[in-house]
């Protein structure tokens, strides 16, 4: 168990020697990012091996760090972030492999690379709010570099609108915290001090932190209306970072909702629950509505992830226990799907073809010139509308049955969101693979042939597709880790109401 | 009852050794041309280096906490480490200065940053009104030359003239406010003041007497709306002069500011909730520096005016840790004002160095500087970050104490909670203009023709060694907090 504080350290000191090893060649960079990626996945899976499901979090370090403020380093552990924890280590690693083709400043790209995978699994194993708020931050700036220096369509403007929206995010939740301990005469801000601080406060004012809390970290997991930051930066961003943003960025936030605001004070958020649930609702309709017309290939993964995302915000909202345990299900498998989508858009079919336009993609053949990546689009397409058989199946069917237990009217009209992914995902295959039906320029494909997908690509892919078939199989091996940490009091109160 | 003058002079040792330290660099320049500048220059900073460092061991064996020689001095906790913080300052602002190249007297000029320090480390522990008057004039009459030190460009002239004007007419508001609380109170010892003031209550003369006080030192640490020398200053005056203004300058005006306000006026804080008193004007004094500094950075083109404006936003946060002294003591206020300092000095550091091939004003003189000098990118990197509040850099927990502090102090429906959260509002659209001088470092490609800039030694030590602090105070605040707890 003790193992897992490691993936911490081992990514920072690996952005550190990549930074090194880039002055030296691209190659060394490279190789070095994907050892350490490698090793704190495997750290991971180790840790794992010997993890014994429980309520409530398992601590693995807690020294005093600021005195005065009662602030500790306190990481811990439970099945909710297991479950995050692997799915960061996949996603940096297919992250890497995908962006194996990088010889731009080489050094600096896996150093902010792993510099942000560092806070992410910091975010992740925090137990104090402080601390968490620390990881989140390192989690935020290194993603303007990685946009403005590598991205591609309108950079600049992306990555800036969308630190800027990440950040505004993390100042009212910091205004949050701070409120929370200074009125609550808190002793420190351990999850549990602060809960207990939370507790002592007049009802009103407990809803106003919530507000803030939430609202915070909801707008890093692109809840409406505060999402559009995630498909301009999307756009803008160098594949692998876009990866990282849909695939673990976003679920931070999730995160942060799930671990700190609504632990922190339950009865004001089941009274803010209806407000956030049809904001999740209607998150989920209009960006699949979206993603439905746009011409642009990666505006149509990002608008679909800020769709799926609404699922997890949903699942968040109706808190019943299946609701819940399917809104971290689905951080997985969004986390993973999503990666692969865009994997196939900005890497595979954008860096040879170098356009996303959609009616462009419709002359050309795609999927005579790159079979490999048609068939992983289409896989991951399925999986992504929900197709049994893949991650995404049961954790937007536990996410819905659990609303409708709370309330049927949600669960319809989050329904209805599913038919629409299912359409803007059918008609963004048919258009980009198979849009041509001119034969002569099918067969034809052979005499331009576009560079071949690379080694690195494929290993990425399969190990995503695994990962989300794995998952899909047996939902169990995650939701075995899930489901008791969802029994513990904390939970049970958000679910419930009242403090623990 | 005999003077205890040895007492003083142990107490004084740091001063003397500084005051001695410049004269001996002055000494430097004397024989004729018979060394090169730089040479010269290099000999002078290793002189006023020793002499720093002689201060700094000095001051760590001070003697006795307390009040020393009737009162005139105190040494605590405070005074100690505000003089340790202003001494490590100037240590870096010379290394900077050795770092430059375009000086024709460097003598005097570390003779003038010495003569500064002195004043400084005084200011830290000055605990009576003609003292703490004396003490801050010495400095600022040290930095009035520093500002319009390089002869050759007239924006320095200018730089040294205003800031002397405006500094010549806050020190009389100061001055005329310090006689008033004397005639009020028939004493300028700050504990007996103290003391007569909760005897006397409230009076308008006390109320003239504080607004001429606060007016004094809102010009002096740039707050608005006495800002408007800064600008021009940090743009106009050599970037070593500009870094100790901008720093060491600073920590010593609020380390003394501080110690007048609460243990000396506390009485006549008034309170936030409408009580008159000083607190209500120190709080519209931050609200304006957060609100104007901010704004009025984002419109900047020229990065030393941007920089002064973010300096104006620091002095309203600043500001409010003044306020939350009352409650958390000065150990928030320090570590602010201390990890600001250490960001300043060395984005100016930085600045100094780009200076000596070329121009460095606008933003976009910076443009690549990645390409041009990894080094000087990299610490750029960390000191606008610490700026911009982001961990686990300094700047952040600094923030950090302060806001909470604030919040602590009244709450969030009390002024210093409102201040705290529009402080923390703003720390967002803060992070725009930090960024666009990072984007200008670190994205854009370099001008045609930017030849890559060689770092002399001594000021690849004082950035490197400004960085790491910042990263150490960062990641274990506890350093620099712990001392006051």
């Amino acid at each position: 168990m003790n193992l897992l504080p490691w993936t911490i350290y081992v990514s920072f000191a690996g952005a550190c020697l990549a930074l090194v090893a880039g002055a030296r060649s691209a190659a060394a960079a490279r190789w070095t990012a994907l050892a350490t990626a490698v090793a704190a996945t495997t750290l991971t899976f180790l840790a794992a091996r010997d993890f014994v499901p429980g309520a409530g979090l398992q601590t693995l370090v807690d020294v005093p760090w600021i005195a005065g403020l009662g602030v500790s380093y306190h990481l811990a552990v439970d099945g909710i972030s297991l479950t995050l924890l692997v799915l960061t280590g996949l996603a940096a690693t297919a992250g890497i492999l995908f962006s194996w083709n990088i010889e731009e400043r080489p050094g600096e790209f896996f150093a902010l690379f792993l510099a942000l995978i560092g806070g992410v699994y910091g975010v992740f194993l925090s137990a104090d709010v402080f601390l968490l708020f620390v990881f989140y931050e390192i989690a935020i700036v290194p993603k303007y570099f990685l946009i403005a220096i590598w991205g591609s369509t309108n950079r600049e403007y992306g990555a800036m609108k969308l630190v800027l929206y990440s950040f505004a995010g993390s100042s009212l939740v910091l205004a949050g915290m701070i409120w929370a301990f200074a009125a609550g005469d808190a002793t420190g801000f351990g999850l549990t001090e602060l809960a207990l601080a939370g507790a002592r406060l007049p009802f009103p004012e407990q809803v106003a932190i919530f507000a803030l809390l939430f609202t915070g970290f909801a707008t890093l997991a692109g809840m409406f209306p505060l999402h559009t930051w995630a498909p301009t930066g999307h756009v803008a961003a160098p594949t692998a970072a876009s990866m990282l943003l849909a695939g673990v960025v976003m679920k931070l936030g999730a995160y942060g909702c799930l671990r700190v605001a609504m632990p922190l004070f339950p009865d004001a958020f089941l009274y803010c629950q209806p407000v956030i649930a049809w904001l999740a609702v209607v998150g989920i309709v209009y960006a699949g509505c979206i993603a439905l017309v746009q011409d642009d290939f990666k505006f149509v993964i990002g608008y679909s992830s800020v769709s799926h995302m609404g699922f997890v915000l949903l699942g968040l909202a109706a808190a019943t226990p299946l609701a819940l345990a399917g809104a971290v299900l689905q951080m997985f498998s969004h986390g993973v799907i999503a990666g692969l989508l865009f994997a196939v858009v900005g890497r595979m079919v954008y860096e040879r073809t170098h356009t996303r336009r959609l009616a462009d993609l419709k002359a050309m053949p795609l999927h005579r010139l790159l079979p490999f990546a048609a068939t992983i689009f289409v896989v991951a397409g399925l999986a992504s509308l929900g197709l049994p058989g893949f991650s995404g199946f049961p954790a937007e069917l536990s996410i819905l049955i659990g609303t409708w237990q709370e309330n049927p009217l949600w669960a319809v009209v989050a329904a209805l969101g599913i038919i629409v992914a299912g359409a803007f995902t059918l008609r963004v295959i048919q258009i980009s693979f198979f849009g041509t039906t001119n034969l002569a320029a099918i067969a034809a494909a052979g005499d331009h042939p576009l560079p071949p997908i690379t080694r690195a690509e494929k290993a990425g892919a399969l190990l995503l597709i695994s990962a989300t078939l794995y998952v899909g199989l047996k939902p169990d091996v995650l939701l075995d880790w899930i489901v008791p940490a969802l029994q513990s009091p904390v939970f049970q109160a958000v679910m419930k109401g009242g403090n623990p | 009852m005999s003077t205890p003058y040895g007492e003083l002079l142990i107490a004084l040792r740091p001063e003397i050794c500084l005051v001695g330290g410049a004269l001996a660099v002055l000494a430097v320049d004397l024989p004729k041309n018979s060394r090169s500048a730089q040479a010269r220059l290099h000999l002078s900073v290793a002189l006023g280096l020793l002499a720093l460092a002689t201060a700094y061991a000095w001051n760590l064996s001070a003697g006795v906490p307390g009040p020393l020689f009737g009162g005139v001095l105190t040494l605590d906790m405070l005074g100690q480490a505000t003089r340790a913080g202003v001494l490590g300052l100037a240590v870096l602002t010379l290394g900077i200065t050795a770092g430059t190249s375009r000086l024709r007297h460097p003598a005097e000029l570390v003779a003038m940053i010495l003569l500064a320090t002195a004043g400084f480390t005084l200011m830290a522990v000055a605990q009576q009104l003609l003292l703490a008057f004396l003490a801050l004039e010495s400095a600022s009459l040290s930095l009035y030359v520093l500002a319009g030190f390089d002869k050759t460009r007239p924006e320095s002239a200018e730089a040294g003239l205003k800031y002397f004007l405006f500094g010549g007419v806050s020190a009389a508001f100061l001055l005329f406010g310090f006689s008033l609380i004397y005639g009020l109170t028939g004493s300028i010892e700050l504990p007996v003041i103290s003391a007569q003031l909760a005897l006397t209550g409230p009076s308008p003369l006390l109320v003239v007497a504080l607004v001429m006080i606060l007016v004094g030192f809102g010009y002096k640490a740039a707050a608005a709306p006495f800002h408007l020398w800064a600008p021009d200053v940090y743009e106009g005056a050599p970037a070593p002069s500009a870094a100790l203004i901008a720093s060491a300058s600073k920590l010593a005006g609020l380390a003394l500011f501080v110690r007048l306000l609460w243990p000396g006026l506390g009485a006549a804080s008034g309170n936030l909730s409408g009580a008159a008193g000083w607190l209500p004007v120190v709080a519209m004094i931050s609200g304006a520096s957060i609100l104007l500094g901010n704004f009025a950075a984002l419109a900047q083109r020229n990065v030393r005016r941007l920089l002064a404006y973010s300096a104006i936003a620091h002095a309203g946060a600043l500001l409010l840790g003044v306020i939350a002294a009352g409650l958390i003591g000065p150990g928030a206020l320090y570590y602010y004002a201390l990890t600001y300092g250490l960001a300043t000095v060395g984005a100016f550091g930085v600045i100094a160095v780009v200076e000596r091939s070329g121009r460095c004003q606008d933003i976009t003189d910076l443009a690549g500087l990645r390409a041009r000098s990894p080094l000087l990118a990299g610490c750029l990197f960390v000191f606008v970050l610490s700026l911009a509040g982001i961990p686990p850099l300094a700047g952040f927990v600094g923030k950090f104490v302060v806001f909470t502090g604030a919040l602590q102090m009244g709450g969030i429906a009390s002024p210093a909670g409102w201040l705290a959260v529009l402080a923390i509002a703003l720390s967002a659209v803060a992070l725009y203009y930090y960024l666009v001088i990072l984007k200008q470092a670190l994205v854009v490609a370099p001008a045609k023709g930017a030849a890559p800039i060689k770092v002399p030694a001594p000021a690849a030590l004082a950035l490197l060694g400004a960085a790491a602090l910042i990263v150490l105070f960062g990641v274990w605040p506890s350093l620099l907090l712990g001392l006051f707890q």
